[in-house]
């Protein structure tokens, strides 16, 4: 499980999350909407421990990210939004690579690293760099990265961007099963559709703070959009593009 | 839909995300650490005042001399200019091809319907003051000294910069044409990684022939026929065609009074004309390259480094061994890694023919005091090479995680097991390429037992801790955005860890210097010698000390560095 309290992060004068309270139990999928800048992405960093919080903690799994690090890494898979590897190593050595800092080795990773090259399509590219690779068979090798040390709770920043509609489908049946094995997932993405249909409760963040959270009914209640989307719920929390405005600037 | 030419944006707009960048940065570093800045301008003040005051003595020495004093003043200009030179051009290839084909701000520019001229033109400057602030900076001394010296005037600072302007922008323009030009040539795949293999090797060959010009002869007049032959080679410019000899003469005119103007015409005109030939090259030439340029990905592996090595470290936990064969296969792959190597082999090279060459033992007899100053010398030279080759493979070695320090710090690797593991693997080879280089250029000194333990004891612990200075500056000073390996050692991070690195092995030298030649006179000259001293045992003792501070405060700072880091 993950667990957010009072998380807070800023630069010099501009605070970028903002006292941010928020619990994901085992078994959860939860989806973490917002528009650009609204502070997804610093959260994540946070969770992960690339970020240090200005004030608030993260757990993971029960176990404070800043005061016992290492032992909260060791259960977290992290997923990033843009998928920088190393462009020298070949696919099965960065699988390999991303192991060993979790401590595994030996024909069980070798085991699970094919398994998991031929779930995602590239085994044909196992040995060769990554450096050859497209942004969407990058994207899913920090996927494989993520998942080969069998992490309890995994942290995706948009992980749908790159993906072909195959390996889109494949991700949220992954994710699915996941937590229905009792993993928890917490995922930030800009489809809509997909955040309706495959998380158990949303929450939607604008400027550093969560401005609604729960399931889709609970998110139409609190907004008074009983029979409004998700789409239509979201833009009425954190602002759309008027018509005017448009036409201003398609006409120009 | 028929549309007008748009406007083309002035120089100074394409420019303007460059220097905001560099002055937010610099203002970004200043209030984050105003200890660190405050420590930054110390070593660059103690630096600067080192050059300054050996340049002077120097030239007012030469002043003093009458007739030759003045030529020989000009003649070290000249050389120095052209040492210079070498290393702007190198700097230059390894720059252009970062400005020209590899910026992340290209795909932008390329796409935009900006013109060739200005476009060529914008980017040349980006490549003129990414590779050339080092050595203006080295240079500002050195052109202080001769102004004061000689007595230059307040017009003097215009002059001398009006000098140095197009010495700086005709090897820009030419590193930027070599590249164009070897970006078309070689085949698509693998340009990028060739090119930093032929700058290299250029620049070799241009430093090899250097050296064997064997400039020393200048500092030994007895080696001349008679006096009149030494004149004329003073007088005889080294390299007439070079702009390093315009700029050194048109600096020396002003300075002696001398009314020529055919430096300035000849550094202004060929400057000139070198920008258009330029101008009309990349017009030809670029689009093609940079197209080119980006289809260099390489697909199937050399060097896979498993096997032997994997099995030799067996004994580590697996988060450090994979770490380590990682880097060692990130090297080895990486042509503008290694390629460098070729660079250190001819350092190495340059330094033995120069410690061969001294005329230590043809005969003639040499003071006692020579024979240990030059030992130490060596002690010297040798800590400069082991320098020079930490900034060029330890340094950027934080760097170099990069864009994937994401994967490192989710990780449960710990920061300490990652540092050490890249302090050993810079340090290790250092260590052998240390030892081998100081026993051998001893050995060639013939230098007593006594003093090669001193210099081998002496030559170890520098190393240890010149690795650790290496490694906490590139943590200090990271360069995680560059697309070129070969540049992060040329960033500000990485002169100001040579300046420390150099301070450091300096202090040690004068500590050292005065007890171990007395102890050595003792031991030959004295009828009873005296033996070890508590005063060499106290040197000794100190010298240890510093060097494990330096090595353990250098890595506490990087770790906490490492800690701290956050993107």
């Amino acid at each position: 499980m993950i667990r957010l309290h009072q998380l807070t992060k800023r630069y010099g004068r501009f605070t970028a999350v903002d006292k941010i309270d928020l619990a994901v139990p085992s078994g959860e999928l939860f989806g973490f909407l917002g528009p650009n800048g609204a502070g997804k992405t610093t959260t994540f960093r946070m969770i992960a421990g690339i970020l240090r919080p200005t004030s608030g903690t993260v757990e993971v799994g029960g176990i404070d990210i800043n005061r016992r690090p290492l032992e909260a890494k060791a259960r977290l898979g992290f997923i990033p939004d843009r998928p920088f590897v190393y462009d020298k190593l070949t696919g099965a050595e960065f699988l390999r690579f991303a192991a060993a800092l979790y401590g595994q080795q030996g024909p069980t990773v070798e085991h699970r690293i094919d398994e998991l090259l031929e779930l995602f399509d590239l085994s044909r590219w196992k040995n060769e760099l990554t450096e050859s690779y497209s942004h969407g068979m990058r994207q899913k090798l920090i996927i494989s990265g993520a998942l080969v040390h069998r992490p309890e709770v995994i942290v995706v920043d948009e992980p749908m961007v790159g993906l072909d509609p195959r390996s889109a489908r494949l991700l949220k049946d992954l994710f699915r099963q996941f937590v229905d094995r009792g993993g928890t997932v917490l995922m930030s993405t800009h489809t809509l559709e997909v955040a309706e249909t495959m998380c158990d409760r949303i929450a939607i963040v604008h400027g550093g703070k969560i401005v609604a959270s729960g399931n889709m009914s609970e998110l139409q209640e609190q907004t008074s959009s009983e029979d409004l989307g998700l789409e239509d719920v979201f833009l009425k929390l954190t602002g759309g593009m008027r018509d005017h405005q448009l036409d201003t600037i398609l006409d120009a | 839909m028929s549309r007008s030419l748009p406007v083309q944006p002035r120089l100074w707009t394409l420019l303007t995300p460059k220097w905001r960048s560099a002055l937010v940065r610099s203002r970004e570093e200043h209030t984050d650490s105003r200890a660190r800045f405050l420590l930054l301008g110390f070593i660059g003040l103690l630096f600067w005042v080192a050059v300054f005051g050996i340049a002077f003595r120097v030239l007012r020495y030469f002043r003093s001399v009458e007739e030759i004093g003045n030529l020989m003043a000009g003649k070290v200009l000249g050389v120095i200019l052209l040492a210079f030179l070498t290393i702007l051009l190198l700097s230059n290839i390894i720059t252009a091809l970062s400005t020209f084909f590899l910026a992340k701000d290209l795909d932008l520019l390329v796409a935009a319907p900006v013109g060739g001229v200005r476009f060529y033109l914008a980017k040349l400057a980006e490549t003129v003051v990414h590779s050339s602030w080092m050595v203006a900076l080295l240079a500002l001394p050195i052109f202080t000294a001769y102004g004061i010296v000689y007595k230059g005037g307040f017009l003097y600072p215009f002059v001398a910069l009006a000098a140095f302007i197009p010495y700086l922008i005709l090897p820009a323009v030419a590193g930027t044409a070599l590249t164009l030009f070897l970006v078309n040539v070689f085949p698509a795949r693998r340009t990028r990684e060739l090119l930093g293999l032929i700058a290299t090797g250029a620049v070799v060959i241009v430093l090899v022939s250097l050296r064997f010009l064997r400039p020393e002869q200048l500092a030994q007049p007895e080696g001349f026929r008679n006096l009149v032959d030494y004149l004329a080679v003073l007088r005889t410019p080294t390299s007439s065609f070079l702009p390093s000899e315009w700029t050194a003469s048109m600096v020396m005119n002003w300075l002696l009074r001398v009314a020529d103007p055919w430096p300035v015409a000849k550094l202004w005109g060929a400057a000139a004309v070198a920008v258009a030939l330029g101008a009309a090259l990349h017009g030809r030439l670029y689009a093609l390259g940079f197209s080119k340029a980006q289809e260099g990905a390489e697909r199937k592996v050399r060097r896979p480094l498993r096997g032997p090595l994997s099995r030799m470290l067996r004994s580590l936990p697996p988060s450090r061994r994979e770490f380590i064969l990682k880097d060692l296969r990130l090297f080895f792959r990486d042509n503008t890694q290694w390629s460098q190597l070729i660079l250190l082999a001819v350092l190495l090279m340059v330094y033995l023919f120069n410690i061969r060459s001294l005329p230590l033992h043809s005969g003639e007899r040499v003071p006692f005091r020579l024979v240990t100053m030059i030992s130490f010398l060596n002690l010297g030279l040798a800590g400069f090479v082991l320098a020079a080759v930490a900034a060029r493979f330890v340094f950027p070695a934080i760097s170099l995680e990069g864009r994937q320090m994401w994967l490192l710090r989710s990780s449960p690797l710990d920061p300490k097991a990652m540092l050490w593991s890249k302090y050993w693997l810079g340090t290790i080879p250092l260590l052998v390429l240390a030892l081998l280089i100081t026993i051998f250029t001893n050995w060639l000194l013939h230098v007593s037992g006594f003093m090669m333990v001193v210099a081998v004891s002496t030559i170890v612990l520098y190393t240890l801790a010149v690795s650790a200075l290496a490694l906490s500056f590139g943590a200090l000073y990271p360069q995680f955005g560059t697309e070129n390996a070969a540049q992060i050692p040329t960033s500000f991070g990485g002169l100001v860890y040579m300046m420390s690195g150099l301070c450091l092995l300096a202090l040690i030298i004068v500590l050292e210097a005065g007890p171990v030649t007395d102890y050595l006179r003792d031991q030959r000259y004295a009828e009873q010698p005296m033996g070890i001293t508590a005063g060499l045992v106290g040197t000794g003792a100190l010298v240890v000390l510093i060097c494990l501070a330096a090595t353990i405060v250098s890595l506490r700072l990087g770790l906490k560095r490492i800690e701290m880091m956050e993107w």
